[in-house]
């Protein structure tokens, strides 16, 4: 098993890594998608760097043993970022790079969002939102029921929602049950970009302060700029943490990290902005954002 | 010996099989007491989740549960199993590729005194429109425990659609049990009653005793599941009699009813088809479930009216 849990915040070293694997996941991503023509662009780019770190600091996984039953799970609740999934799935050695460009393709491998039976290393289909929150849950009870690895490490459920995807009933009905069942062993994100198809989430359902909601709900809640690598890892390492308020049994609370984002992040001509939900990216848009990437570090 | 109550047969077999099967667990949705899965929460309180009054998250915690490596028994009342999880359950579950059983409890007239909001006119129909799904509903306590074993078994998710209350025995212990095999109960050369579930495989029963006395011969299958539908014992029967009478606890839309048209249309049959099940614009009410099968006309004699009026061509 590969990525053992780290017990300190990052190096710099392990930091500029990081950030190599994350511009890597973003042009395969945009490389993905403009080989079609459209995508979900926005909130694809807004998960980037959450995955680079999950996928390359803190997941327990193994590329070389994908079905594993020692494995961490992953469930991209949002499963509309599967673009960014396959990317980061082709960086850490899940799948072959040029498959990538047959995403959304008839007979491909990679569609649109997430699907457990298509493609290796996804752990859930997910697409209709607020579904993959609620197996998260599952998944997590069930890990948990199998008790910690031979090594006494914790099993854990990692997933991703969106801000948008809050909006959900079931969303908040796994909130409920995750803390009444203290899944500790379950680390979830609110991809919060602020924007949802309709546009801004305060204009088309305003969801008030998310932190405050979570907290009531009775999980460890944590905020942070969803793409600053350093600031994941150490929000990362305290949700994993023991959780003062843990039982005898040591079940705690679940914990949520809420992740200020930008929707379409690293591509200026769309950056916060809900067109970018799904939207018309061809190989001149490709250039464009590749050429403003390369201005913040050199193509390598 | 007393007929058995459908539910504590329920209860009792999936806690004796998690005895040596330590992935089964038991997920519900505040309505444990009605389907009375007490005993295995008393026997494997690990095993035992209840997630409140919050039926989609019943559905995807039970597929998280499968896609953990766990077997999943989530129940709750057919009304909500169906109609409001069906997003979940299409899916988290089935589309996933994971195996769940769902259990939906009080289908139909069963509903009774929960009346119109609770009666589940229309499971069947939405279940049977999920692809590789497996519909059962037993016909009596033996058959029961041999559906929980199969469902346990397969590769896939089930929909068991349970009636709570009590329930002949129609079978003997050891009877041998198969998804997609329907079970001929009495043969018959002029009409075959073919019938899903308790209630309806009672009546069926009590109609080809009436149709005997009157020298009509009628043939009843148990059919068992609905999906997969047993097409070769239903096609075999259905040209050796030529007229057919499907018995349903469910609307005539898109249940047993639809499935043998289908069947019989595709296959050039020349049978003749009634249909025995509530109205396909009649909404479920309120009431005892006698009053409900006698007003939505699921009762002996409505059956065996339905039958003669094929075999005497009126």
């Amino acid at each position: 098993m590969i990525n053992p849990s780290p017990d300190r915040p990052a190096l710099p070293a392990e930091l500029a890594d990081l950030a190599v694997r994350a511009r890597s996941i973003r042009r395969a991503c945009l490389e993905s998608i403009a080989a079609l023509g459209v995508g979900h662009v926005g909130g694809s780019m807004s998960v980037v760097e959450a995955l680079a770190v999950l996928y390359f600091r803190h997941m327990r996984l193994d590329p070389g043993d994908a079905k594993s039953p020692d494995r961490d799970r992953f469930v991209l609740s949002k499963g509309h970022a599967g673009p960014a999934l396959y990317a980061a799935l082709a960086e850490k050695g899940y799948l072959d790079r040029p498959l990538l460009l047959t995403l959304n393709k008839g007979g491909t491998s990679l569609p649109s969002h997430a699907d457990r039976q298509r493609t290796p290393g996804v752990d859930m289909s997910t697409g209709s939102l607020g579904q993959g929150f609620s197996a998260a849950c599952g998944i997590a009870l069930g890990l948990r029921m199998d008790g910690p690895r031979a090594d006494g490490t914790v099993r854990r459920c990692w997933t991703v929602i969106g801000d948008g995807e809050s909006d959900e009933g079931q969303v908040w009905e796994a909130a409920a049950f995750a803390a009444h069942y203290r899944l500790s062993n379950l680390v979830a994100f609110t991809d919060a970009n602020r924007f949802q198809i309709d546009g801004a989430t305060e204009a088309v359902m305003h969801l008030r302060d998310l932190s405050a909601k979570w907290s009531a709900f009775g999980w460890r809640t944590f905020r942070v700029d969803g793409h600053d690598l350093g600031a994941l890892d150490r929000t990362i390492l305290s949700a994993c943490s023991p959780d003062p308020e843990a039982d005898g049994e040591g079940r705690g609370r679940p914990a949520m990290i809420v992740l200020d984002t930008v929707k379409a992040k690293g591509v200026p001509a769309l950056e916060g902005k809900a067109e970018s939900h799904n939207a018309p990216f061809g190989p001149a848009d490709l250039e464009a954002a590749l050429d403003a990437m390369d201005k913040e570090a050199p193509r390598g | 010996m007393a007929d058995r109550e459908m539910r504590a047969v329920y209860a009792q077999t999936l806690t004796a099989l998690a005895a040596s099967d330590r992935r089964i667990c038991v997920v519900e949705a505040d309505l444990a007491r009605a389907t009375g899965t007490g005993p295995f929460a008393k026997a494997y309180p690990d095993r035992f989740f209840n997630v409140g009054v919050a039926e989609a998250n019943l559905v995807g915690v039970a597929s998280g549960l499968s896609a953990a490596g766990k077997r999943p028994f989530a129940a709750t009342f057919a009304c909500f199993a169906s109609r409001r999880a069906y997003d979940q359950f299409f899916l988290s579950a089935n589309y996933a590729g994971l195996e769940v059983v769902l259990v939906g409890t009080d289908p139909g007239v069963t509903a009774a005194f929960n009346g119109g909001t609770h009666m589940p006119l229309e499971d069947l129909a939405l279940m049977r429109a999920v692809p590789g799904l497996a519909i059962v509903e037993p016909a009596d306590p033996v058959s029961l425990e041999a559906a929980v074993k199969l469902a346990l078994e397969r590769k896939g998710c089930t929909y068991l659609r349970l009636q709570r209350k009590p329930a002949p025995e129609i079978y003997g212990a050891g009877e041998a049990f198969e998804f997609g095999k329907a079970k001929l109960l009495r043969p018959g050369k002029d009409v075959v009653l073919a019938a899903l579930g308790a209630l309806m495989v009672g009546e069926a029963r009590k109609a080809a005793d009436s149709l005997a006395a009157e020298g009509i011969d009628a043939a009843v299958v148990d059919v068992f599941t609905l999906a997969p539908l047993d097409r070769a014992v239903l096609l075999d029967l259905a040209r050796k009699t030529g007229r057919i009478v499907t018995c349903e606890n469910h609307r005539v839309t898109g249940g047993l009813g639809s499935a043998v048209a289908e069947l019989l249309a595709e296959e050039g049959v020349p049978a003749r088809l009634a249909r025995i099940g509530a109205g396909a614009d009649e909404f479920g009410e309120v009431g005892t479930q006698d009053w409900l099968a006698e007003r939505f006309r699921l009762t002996a004699p409505h059956i065996a009216a339905a039958a003669r009026r094929l075999v005497k061509g009126v």
